[in-house]
């Protein structure tokens, strides 16, 4: 069986776990498309991914009320042996990134780490970003492969045309050895970065808070776009973590991305340069982000904004 | 305590990297210790200047010139250095199994690696380390205490961050925000030259590439690079809305 591990929200599956189901089917791999739903109380979770998979393996249980590494890790690793998986396919978010490494230890199988695309059948193919997302590097292995799959680099699958059976599993799990001890919880009413269709992003150009609430958060709105934050922008506290994009926040690629007072740094473009449309707005010409724009506007973000906003509603 | 810290030798974030054949070439390209590795020897020496730790040991596995990097992490401060010598490249997996054998060996008890080094965009040897050594791990710490066998700190998950406390040992991936590394000093510069930096042999340590290096490519994407003209605001606006809703297509 090709193996997906389904990312979801408590009661709904991301679309990351449709566009894995979607590298599963173009990986060319045998076997029964299989979503494993691991979660406390996740049974309408589990009914939606039938709808996807042929099958749906159920883990519900009050240990993996909260997602951990390890726990997350040996369920996966455990179902794999079971079922005698050809691949693993994990979610290419944070957390999939740190226990998809446990799991391929676990099974002492190869990694193929953020692909970007899958295919070959035995000899597993894909492709991934390297040297800060400059270079597209293709990798492969046979046998085993544990794979994270990039998000938004495969289309999101349609439902299958029948309805998965789905199965609960009992799973031997180790005991938490983290303890979490507080949690911030950053949730926004916008859409999620890595699932907007347009972000709107500031960097320090912006010049403060309140500018980024009236200019950045202003033009989201009035578009209907997410909202993003330079590192810099993140560092100096003006906006929550959970917002930025770079090498060492999230990873998106929108059809629009919309730069307001952002240089363009190398890490920065990292995160965000596989863009389809860029637009850049900075006051200074010589910014790096005008490089790699589409459509730029060198000019005063005090006055282009409002007039952006004011020309988006008419 | 011992910490065991890895440095990855990585291009410059500014310089240019190339492709010759199936791989990146990094000949001439300026290589510096990646900088989320740096945020690691940082923490270390700081753990031990807080008397958490007793020594520091740099770990870089990797061709010749990896070298630069153990004596630019000797030179802020590390206590000794250990240099795998290869010129096979390996991928994160079969990576940790040296990283997880040195810290067994040497009885580290906190294994410090960068969340992501900038050459290979990877975020796993940290994972695949603590799997080997039968570990947990925290990622992406950005907030770190070490009290007697206890870690505490706090890191960034998926939305948002939280607070762990976790017992040693234990790997942490480091990131941007956990410290501001010092610069070496000349004289530490100096001294560094007489650190131990022992060299070892990948042979002894049993790995296996599971993944094969098939291609690169630099795929630069055709950007449109069209600028229009920020003097008078509104038409700027309604001319930028025009190529996003007619042109892109990508504004209702």
């Amino acid at each position: 069986m090709i193996l997906i591990v389904a990312e979801h929200n408590g009661s709904k599956l991301t679309k990351s776990t449709l566009e894995m189901v979607t590298a599963a089917r173009g990986s060319g791999r045998e076997g029964p498309v299989t979503l494993l739903v691991l979660g406390q109380g996740v049974a309408a979770v589990a009914t939606e991914a039938a709808g996807y998979a042929e099958q749906v393996l159920v883990g519900d249980s009050a240990a993996l009320a909260q997602y951990n590494a390890e726990l997350w890790a040996a369920a996966t690793a455990q179902i794999a042996r079971e079922g005698e998986a050809s691949t693993v396919i994990i979610g290419g978010s944070r957390s999939g990134r740190e226990y998809a490494p446990r799991v391929a230890v676990k099974l002492d199988a190869p990694y193929l780490e953020d692909a970007i695309s899958l295919s070959g059948g035995d000899t597993l193919t894909a492709q991934r970003y390297t040297f800060l997302a400059r270079v597209t590097e293709t990798v492969s292995a046979s046998g085993l492969v544990v794979v994270t799959a990039k998000p938004g680099s495969f289309a999101p699958a349609e439902p299958a045309q029948a309805a998965g059976e789905q199965y609960d599993i009992d799973l031997d799990l180790p005991a938490a050895r983290v303890q979490i001890t507080g949690k911030t919880v950053e949730k926004t009413s916008r859409v999620a970065l890595t699932e907007a269709d347009v972000i709107v992003t500031g960097g320090r150009g912006v010049g403060n808070p309140d500018n980024f609430s009236t200019y950045v958060e202003g033009l989201a709105d009035s578009i209907g776009a997410g909202v993003g934050a330079t590192r810099a922008v993140v560092d100096a506290g003006w906006r929550p973590y959970a917002e930025q994009v770079g090498q060492t926040g999230k990873t998106v690629q929108p059809k629009a991305y919309i730069a307001l007072g952002v240089s363009g740094a190398v890490q920065h473009l990292s995160g965000m340069g596989k863009s389809k449309f860029i637009v850049a707005i900075n006051k200074d010409a010589e910014a790096p982000i005008f490089k790699v724009a589409d459509y730029g506007i060198v000019g005063d973000l005090n006055e282009i904004v409002p007039a952006l906003i004011a020309a988006s509603k008419s | 305590m011992k910490i065991l810290t890895l440095v990855r030798q990585v291009p410059d974030a500014e310089a240019r990297v190339k492709v010759a054949g199936t791989a990146v070439d990094l000949e001439g390209t300026t290589l510096v210790i990646d900088g989320m590795d740096e945020y690691g020897v940082e923490e270390a020496l700081r753990l031990r200047e807080a008397g958490s730790a007793a020594e520091v040991i740099a770990l870089a596995v990797g061709p010749k010139r990896s070298e630069d990097a153990l004596r630019t992490a000797l030179a802020m401060g590390a206590d000794r250095a250990i240099h795998v010598e290869t010129d096979i490249r390996l991928d994160a997996v079969a990576l940790s199994r040296v990283v997880a054998q040195v810290a067994q060996a040497e009885g580290a008890q906190l294994v410090l690696v960068g969340g992501q080094e900038a050459d290979w965009d990877s975020q796993a040897l940290g994972a695949a380390t603590a799997e080997r050594l039968g570990w947990p791990q925290l990622t992406w710490v950005n907030e770190l205490k070490v009290e007697g066998e206890t870690a505490t700190g706090r890191h960034d998950v998926d939305e948002g961050n939280e607070s762990f406390s976790a017992a040693l040992p234990l790997v942490v991936t480091t990131q941007q925000g956990l410290n501001e590394p010092r610069y070496p000093t000349l004289p530490n510069i100096m001294k560094a030259k007489k650190k131990e930096l022992r060299k070892d042999n990948l042979d002894t340590y049993g790995v296996q590439a599971g993944v094969q290096f098939v291609g690169a490519e630099i795929q630069a994407r055709a950007r449109k690079n069209h600028m229009i003209d920020g003097k008078d605001p509104a038409a700027a606006a309604s001319e930028l809305l025009n190529l996003l809703r007619n042109e892109a297509k990508v504004l209702a």
